[in-house]
């Protein structure tokens, strides 16, 4: 009944698209400022500017934007690594008495929680307290989807001001953006989780007498409200160690959709809004239709591979050949590989199925996704990454049609140009030296024992590794054996730098274009909204993504692939 | 000092309204709404805690539907799959047994019968369900033990097999094993 499962995913994506089009107009409202019906929470907004001592009305230009980012976020990651310190000590909200973590871990984990990357080398259910999992991760999984959306309302702003240096608020802004987009949804959500059977409780580990007579101890806990925020922040820091795959996390088909749909909702909004905001309504649908063109052929690449499944069944005279390892049987292959899709594109990192158990070319499709890194993307950079790709197009096109690249009416000069060359290369520079680093160790000492998988499989879960850190996703190959103070520092740095520069360079150029005077548009001008510069766009996000990684890819997934 | 002020108090407020104050609202409105399922549908028997719905549950009995394999052993308290690649040598060994003991307790089975869902580990490891498939394949060898006759197991299968989404979307085709092997036990204490 493939067709039903197909149906399924399609549904997801088209009612997706459907919110996410009226959305895009609320948060372009929210980030103009515009009355909304949010506004009840302005009282509860003013309270916290007035105690903090904010003037939300007081214009920045981007430098200073980037300084209370930067500052804000630095006290993120200095609360959660101290409460994660110190944990076993605060006895609130901790029934079954979870102990203390040792420094590298707390530094991995308050750096993945801060980069909204949610890389996870512990496991929830046993690893963190009631008051760790609301306290520290559900909070950093609105402030850090925050600061990603503020940072793309300061790029929108800066694109359509005309010789003003002036982006906006970043404390306003980012109370805004949790405050009337991320909790109004995660409301919603989480209410559709509970109905649907997501523990919504504090009851700790509860002993069940089993129909044989065993004793099984379950765990449950506040799972509805943080899996809610985690699927719309696209942080994805599951509550229970194997994330969505948990039939508290994820009961139902029905809590299954509304889950996937969370994912890529406001990432898909945002693209949206950048047309809405700049008025150009057609170019955000030319931008929405690239990269849903990828999106598309990925779910398809990978679900027809999950189906046709594992050809080392049928040697051993199975009929069935699905791959069913690490998946859940109400929820399917298909299934499986659109949530697959959806959370690589947006550096979510959540998942319904175990992505190290997905066929060769499925996996790999994956870690391209997370290369790309800008299909939708993370809730507000993965705009921006997909800005700096279109950068490097209209430069391309320019250099083609032999004019000054002018870019929504700004000229791209060298130092625009420059900035984003570096941005664009930092990702490759991190995936694959850190790859390179723990292969030599890996071979150099076998008896560290980090992998779970032996020959091509091995390579690419630690490829994983550093593409999921460096693409903030937070999904892993689960089998590498990655609390270990090497995965737990590497990891660390790779996702502290692969977050804030890939903000400050953009944000630099963005500021560098406010201040530039206006070009009318002639009929000589770079024309956007046309199939041929959607192609070159295209063809600029596959050439980079390929040039750099095919090698790895061939060593990892491909070579995989071409064993069976 | 001003900025100081400014991110402290930024980092407190928000700490409490998002990471206090939001989920113990949801955790109060769907107790409220939903008390049955906040709870993740606890299933009592003689006022004891037998189970929940959509936590799987391992079987060993000869007497009842197994689950699927779960490479935690369906241990609640601590969940995950195996994280085995597609094209590992334990992993395929793994199965192989698998197959194995399916032939040996259910005479007449064949191979390519055999549905893959049983012979794989799930992603949580506590899977509640299995495909119809494996449910039917089971049939012969509960019948014998249970001295029930085939058909009135088949009703059974049919009665417990869910369709998908309002019909059209997602798999459909399962069976709850705990649910199934609850009615299981009724059926037998009917008789």
């Amino acid at each position: 009944m493939i067709q039903y499962e197909i149906i399924g995913a399609a549904l997801v994506f088209l009612l997706s698209a459907a919110l996410a089009w009226p959305l895009g107009k609320f948060i372009v409202k929210v980030f103009l400022g515009e009355k909304n019906w949010m506004g009840f929470m302005s009282p509860i907004e003013k309270l916290i500017f007035k105690i903090s001592g904010v003037n939300p009305d007081k214009e920045m230009d981007w430098k200073q934007n980037m300084k209370a980012l930067l500052g804000l976020n630095l006290l993120f990651f200095l609360a959660a690594f101290v409460i994660l310190s110190i944990q076993g000590l605060i006895k609130f909200w901790n029934p079954v008495g979870i102990g203390n973590w040792e420094p590298t871990l707390a530094f991995n984990t308050a750096i993945s929680f801060m980069t909204n990357t949610n890389l996870q080398h512990y496991s929830g259910e046993t690893g963190a307290s009631y008051f760790t999992q609301l306290a520290v991760f559900a909070w950093l999984q609105f402030v850090s989807a925050g600061t990603g959306i503020t940072a793309c309302a300061l790029l929108f702003r800066g694109l359509t001001n005309r010789s003003s240096a002036a982006l906006g608020n970043f404390y306003n802004l980012w109370l805004k953006s949790c405050t009337r987009i991320l909790l109004p949804l995660a409301v919603i959500l989480s209410l559709i989780l509970t109905v649907s059977g997501t523990t919504t409780n504090f009851k700790g580990l509860q002993e069940v007498s089993t129909l044989e007579g065993e004793t099984q101890m379950v765990a449950g806990g506040p799972t509805a409200p943080m899996v809610a925020i985690k699927q719309l922040g696209t942080n994805g820091g599951g509550y229970f160690g194997p994330n969505s795959t948990h039939p508290f996390e994820n009961p139902t088909y029905l809590a299954n959709m509304a889950e996937n749909i969370a994912i890529i909702l406001v990432p898909m909004a945002l693209v949206f809004a950048f047309g809405f905001y700049i008025k150009r309504k057609r170019l955000g649908l030319y931008l929405f239709g690239v990269m849903s063109l990828l999106f598309v052929s990925f779910v398809a690449i990978s679900a027809w591979q999950e189906v046709e499944g594992n050809p080392n069944f049928a040697k051993m005279g199975l009929e069935q050949t699905v791959n069913m390892e690490g998946k859940e049987v109400r929820l399917g292959p298909v299934a499986s590989s659109m949530w697959g899709v959806s959370t690589t594109s947006t550096s979510n990192g959540s998942v319904n199925s175990m992505h190290d158990s997905h066929t060769p070319l499925s996996g790999g499709i994956f870690l391209l996704d997370m290369f790309i890194n800008a299909i939708y993307g993370g809730v507000g950079v993965g705009f921006i990454n997909f800005f700096v790709f279109m950068v490097i197009a209209v430069f391309i096109a320019g250099q083609m049609i032999g004019r000054t690249p002018d870019f929504l009416g700004k000229k791209l000069e060298a130092r625009e140009i420059k900035i984003a060359a570096i941005v664009v290369i930092l990702h490759p520079l991190f995936i694959l030296a850190g790859t390179a680093i723990s292969s030599y160790l890996v071979t150099a000492d076998p008896e560290l024992g980090w992998l779970n998988n032996p020959g091509f499989h091995g390579f690419s879960e630690m490829m994983y590794e550093f593409t999921s850190s460096s693409a903030n996703n937070g999904s892993g190959f689960e089998g590498l054996g990655d609390n270990t103070p090497f995965w737990n520092i590497a990891t660390g740095l790779v996702m502290l730098f692969a977050r804030f520069l890939p903000i400050i360079g953009p944000l630099a150029i963005v500021g560098s274009l406010a201040v530039k005077k206006h070009v009318p548009q002639t009929a000589g001008s770079l024309q956007l909204e046309t199939p041929a510069f959607a192609s070159v766009l295209l063809a600029v996000i596959i050439i980079i993504s390929a040039l750099a990684f095919f090698p790895a890819l061939t060593l990892g997934p491909i070579a995989e692939y071409f064993t069976f | 000092m001003k900025t100081l002020r400014t991110i402290l108090g930024l980092t407190l407020l928000t700490l409490l309204l998002f990471g206090i104050g939001y989920p113990l609202a949801m955790v109060g409105l769907g107790t409220v709404l939903a008390p049955d399922s906040a709870q993740g549908n606890p299933i009592y028997k003689r006022e004891k805690l037998v189970g929940f719905e959509n936590i799987g549950q391992q079987f060993h009995s000869n007497r009842y539907f197994w689950s699927r394999p779960s490479a935690v052993d369906y241990d609640a308290s601590s969940t995950g799959g195996s994280n085995y690649g597609p094209t590992n040598p334990e992993y395929l060994e793994l199965v192989r047994t698998r197959i194995d003991t399916l032939l040996k307790y259910h005479p007449g089975l064949t191979k390519k019968d055999i549905p893959v869902d049983l012979v794989t580990a799930s992603g949580s490891g506590l899977d509640p369900h299995i495909s119809k498939e494996a449910a039917l394949i089971q049939i012969n060898r509960i019948a014998g033990i249970r001295k029930v006759p085939e058909d009135k197991l088949k009703e059974l299968v049919e009665k417990h097999t869910e369709k998908p989404l309002s019909g059209i979307a997602g798999p459909g085709n399962y069976v709850n094993v705990l649910k199934i092997n609850m009615a299981l036990d009724e059926l037998s204490t009917k008789k």
